[in-house]
């Protein structure tokens, strides 16, 4: 089969399996003893080693299958949950995500999985029957294991009463079964001359359908004797074994509404654990009597999403962007016939295209939480190689962002938390003697506040130390003594995110790779955003990172100068002003303004950019005075056009980087403005 | 532009200047537009070859003017001006020419490298020499010609 077309679909896919079953083994270690988590993992292994093998990753299929025999076993009670065990099994999911990540890359997705899958079948092998705890609710839901409503139950107990047998009938298809509806049918026409079938697992549409592995459990009820139903069904063929037992009914306990049926259990207390798998998680609506046995979990499958290549989004953008050039054009042709009509049709274009913008821009938006995701596993394995507990809370992980922002956000993210980790949670014996609970939280936290998002990090560490870090700061050189003493604490604190600085005292294998939260601060800086820190010494930090909600529409001032139109970004603006002028000094060969108390240099843009000046010296000039920090810088420019929602641009890589300007945009008339890039005009 | 390979056709896209014939590889060649349908967005502090940038359907494309470019004399831009718009790996650009107006198999044994002369700035742009018929056209490089600019700088030397 030629898989090639499949293969993005497959990663996309196996990438989000392995998500689930990471995030849901992360949850079972908290909660071992939930066996619906168990499950939960177990679906996301064996729909990922179908998948695998269907695509012909014989590696992934072969760890993933061992993996759901443990799990397996896990969930039907013969081991329990210990870390020894969830480490093997996440070192399993390591090295499956490794698998995919290999073939992304065009890699054939082969590995030596063969020490793990000894480990794993150890696990399964080593501390396997115990057979003492088949107790109903310790296997909600065993594959294989029936579950009857009560309309069943009523059915099967009146049926016995009336002289019938109600039986349970497990088959087996053989591995090399060809058509196995086929059996299915054969099956079933044996058995319902012999009575009547009143429920089977997996349902029928799905044995119709082939949509199981080899095994399905028929219920029949009927008056002819086990051993002769057990001896007719055994003829057909290509049919491994038939297994009749009697129904027992158990009635369940804490049976809740329709949507989680609760567990009844029967007979054959534990079947062997590799007869499991035989139920597939068919994301479809099942007929009535199934659906209510369909257990919670599968809600992901209930958001109607589609994939959509980011790069397919960018085109449509262009494409809009290029209907919004038209629209403006039609607008001032409308505007020169007026004539009623058009003018009608021209407004409602407007709206209508205004409304089309929203709807792609959202569509371009993220949950943090595919960023998010990834940390709960990071900081389990950090805390366990820095021996400290940690414990990791994640708040806002549905806030969106714009896809672009999300794919460079998690890096610095990392960064922040393994230096929280590392440098600020103390050891556990430390924080007890400080008299906090062993337990270090870390806060993770995203939110929506106006035009920005805010993501923060929060740690209940010692904090940032005030004389340790100046001593570093003043030894490398980053401030003098004589400065020192002058800085507020948050100003120290931030001296941290200086480059070449390293708060550890010695070098860690976690955060002292030579790379310093300067790196953090450029590059969240490099997306227009901001970062800051708070910190009480002995009480613990907080990283605030301020993103723009989008890189690819942002809100400028247009500016002309000499016909040519120049766009400002309002978020380095503080205001916008006409000065005469006599109010302009000069200072060292640099002309400066008065502004509001504070010296202002001017910066005449119409220089930086040779637009050229004017003729003469104009009596006022219109300034823009923008900031980067805690400086700020008036740039003279001819006349304001006014502010304006634009799309940014890169100038490509041809230009790769040109001195004060950071892209450009289209505007409505179809040229090109270029954007001003004041970090670079400032110092 | 692999020769040696017996008899291959290189397919060229063939434009001038000023009074010489060069030619280009017509797979990098997205389209040829008429200048005067474009308004070119200047760009400050780069070389100045470089002309600005245009609206291409929505993308903002860089535009380098060929003569400059090459140290030839500069006329005006008319009717006959085209900007032949190139897809290299990792940018698109387009290059302003005199004219363009020919598609033109060159076979790859007949490119022949460009004589050795000392102090045409030219000579680093050009990839071979083809005579087709009585036609000179001079096969360009078009990685050296649209080295990428930093800082307002090309990444020559």
């Amino acid at each position: 089969m030629d898989t090639n077309q499949y293969l993005e679909m497959f990663l996309e896919e196996s990438k989000e399996h392995l998500q689930a079953c990471n995030e849901q083994l992360l949850e079972l270690e908290k909660n071992p003893d939930d066996l619906s988590i168990v499950n939960e993992i177990f679906r996301a292994a064996h729909t990922l080693k179908g998948m695998s093998a269907t695509m012909g990753y014989e590696d992934i299929a072969n760890l993933t299958h061992k993996m759901e025999n443990v799990l397996d076993a896990i969930r039907n009670s013969k081991i329990g949950v210990t870390s020894e065990i969830l480490d093997v099994v996440f070192e399993s999911s390591d090295a499956l995500e490794e698998m995919v990540l290999d073939i992304e890359g065009g890699g054939t997705g082969k590995k030596d999985v063969g020490g793990l899958v000894t480990m794993l079948n150890q696990i399964e092998a080593g501390e396997s029957p115990t057979a003492e705890i088949p107790a109903a609710e310790a296997a909600p839901a065993r594959t294989g294991a029936l579950v009857y409503d009560d309309f069943e139950q009523t059915v099967i107990t009146q049926s016995i009463d009336q002289g019938f047998h109600a039986y349970e009938l497990d088959v087996t298809l053989r591995d090399d079964c060809l058509l196995k509806a086929a059996r299915v049918f054969m099956v079933f026409e044996i058995l319902e001359k012999a009575g009547e079938v009143i429920k089977t697992n997996p349902n029928v549409e799905q044995l119709e359908n082939e949509e199981f592995d080899n095994r399905f459990t028929v219920v029949l009820i009927t008056k002819e004797d086990a051993a002769d139903i057990k001896a007719k069904v055994e003829k057909v063929s290509e049919l491994e074994t038939a297994e009749i037992h009697h129904v027992q009914l158990k009635r369940a306990e804490n049976e809740s509404a329709a949507a989680v049926e609760a567990p009844a259990k029967e007979e054959i207390p534990n079947p062997p654990a590799d007869s499991a798998p035989a139920e597939k998680p068919v994301k479809k609506a099942d007929d009535k009597a199934e659906a209510s046995s369909r257990r919670s979990g599968s809600s992901h499958s209930a958001n109607k999403t589609i994939r959509v290549n980011i790069d397919r989004l960018d085109v449509l953008m262009n494409l809009f962007e290029e209907l919004v050039i038209d629209r403006g054009r039609l607008q001032s042709i409308a505007a020169e016939l007026q004539n009623a009509e058009l003018n009608e049709t021209t407004e409602r274009m407007t709206r209508i295209s205004g409304d089309l913008q929203n709807i792609i821009l959202n569509m371009r938006m993220v949950p943090v939480e595919t960023v998010f995701n990834r940390f709960p596993k990071m900081v389990r394995q950090l805390a366990r190689d820095l021996d400290k507990k940690i414990n990791l809370e994640i708040i806002g992980a549905e806030t969106e962002l714009d896809r672009t922002v999300i794919d460079e956000i998690g890096d610095p993210l990392v960064h922040l938390i393994r230096n929280a980790l590392d440098h600020g949670i103390e050891s556990p014996a430390e924080r007890l003697a400080k008299g906090k609970p062993e337990e270090g939280t870390v806060t993770l936290r995203s939110y929506h506040s106006g035009n920005h998002v805010f993501i923060e990090l929060e740690d209940d560490g010692a904090g940032v130390n005030r004389e340790r870090v100046l001593r570093k700061a003043i030894e490398r050189g980053i401030v003098s003594e004589d400065a020192a003493d002058m800085l507020t604490d948050k100003q120290v604190a931030e001296l941290i995110l200086s480059s070449g600085f390293s708060t550890a005292e010695k070098l860690t294998d976690v955060s002292g790779r030579g790379v310093g939260l300067d790196v953090v601060k450029s590059t969240i800086e490099s997306l227009g955003g901001h970062i800051s820190i708070d910190s009480k010494e002995g009480e613990g930090s907080l990283f605030q990172v301020q993103l723009p909600l989008t890189l690819s529409i942002i809100s400028v001032m247009l500016v002309e100068m000499q016909k040519e139109v120049f766009a400002v970004p309002l978020s380095s603006i503080i205001e916008t002003a006409i000065i005469h002028k006599d109010d302009i000094l000069n200072a060292h060969n640099q002309r400066v303004i008065d502004f509001r108390g504070k010296i202002v240099p001017l910066v005449d843009l119409r220089e930086i950019f040779q637009t050229g000046l004017p003729d003469g010296e104009e009596e006022y000039k219109s300034v823009v005075i923008v900031r980067k920090g805690e400086n700020l810088a008036a740039l003279v420019v001819d006349s304001f056009i006014g502010q304006q929602e634009i799309v940014l641009k890169s100038l490509g890589n041809y230009l790769q980087s040109v001195f004060a300007l950071s892209g450009a945009t289209i505007l409505g008339n179809g040229q090109v403005a270029l954007i001003v890039d004041c970090n670079a005009l400032i110092r | 532009m692999s020769a040696g390979t017996e008899n291959k056709m290189i397919k060229t896209i063939v434009f001038q200047l000023l009074d010489k014939e060069y030619a280009i590889e017509v797979d990098v060649v997205q389209s040829i537009e008429k200048l005067l349908l474009m308004t070119i967005t200047r760009i400050p502090g780069v070389p100045s070859y470089v002309k600005g940038v245009i609206n291409l359907r929505g993308m903002v494309t860089p535009i380098v003017d060929l003569r400059t470019r090459f140290d030839l004399p500069v006329t005006e831009y008319d009717d006959n001006t085209r900007i032949i718009i190139v897809n290299l790996e990792n940018f698109d650009a387009g290059l302003i020419v005199d004219d363009a107006n020919d598609v033109i198999d060159i076979p790859a044994d007949a490119l022949e490298s460009q004589p050795e002369v000392v102090g045409s700035v030219e000579s680093d742009f050009v990839a071979g020499v083809a005579k087709i018929d009585k036609r000179l056209l001079v096969m360009l490089n078009l990685d050296h010609v649209l080295k990428p600019i930093r800082n307002g700088q090309s990444d020559d030397n």
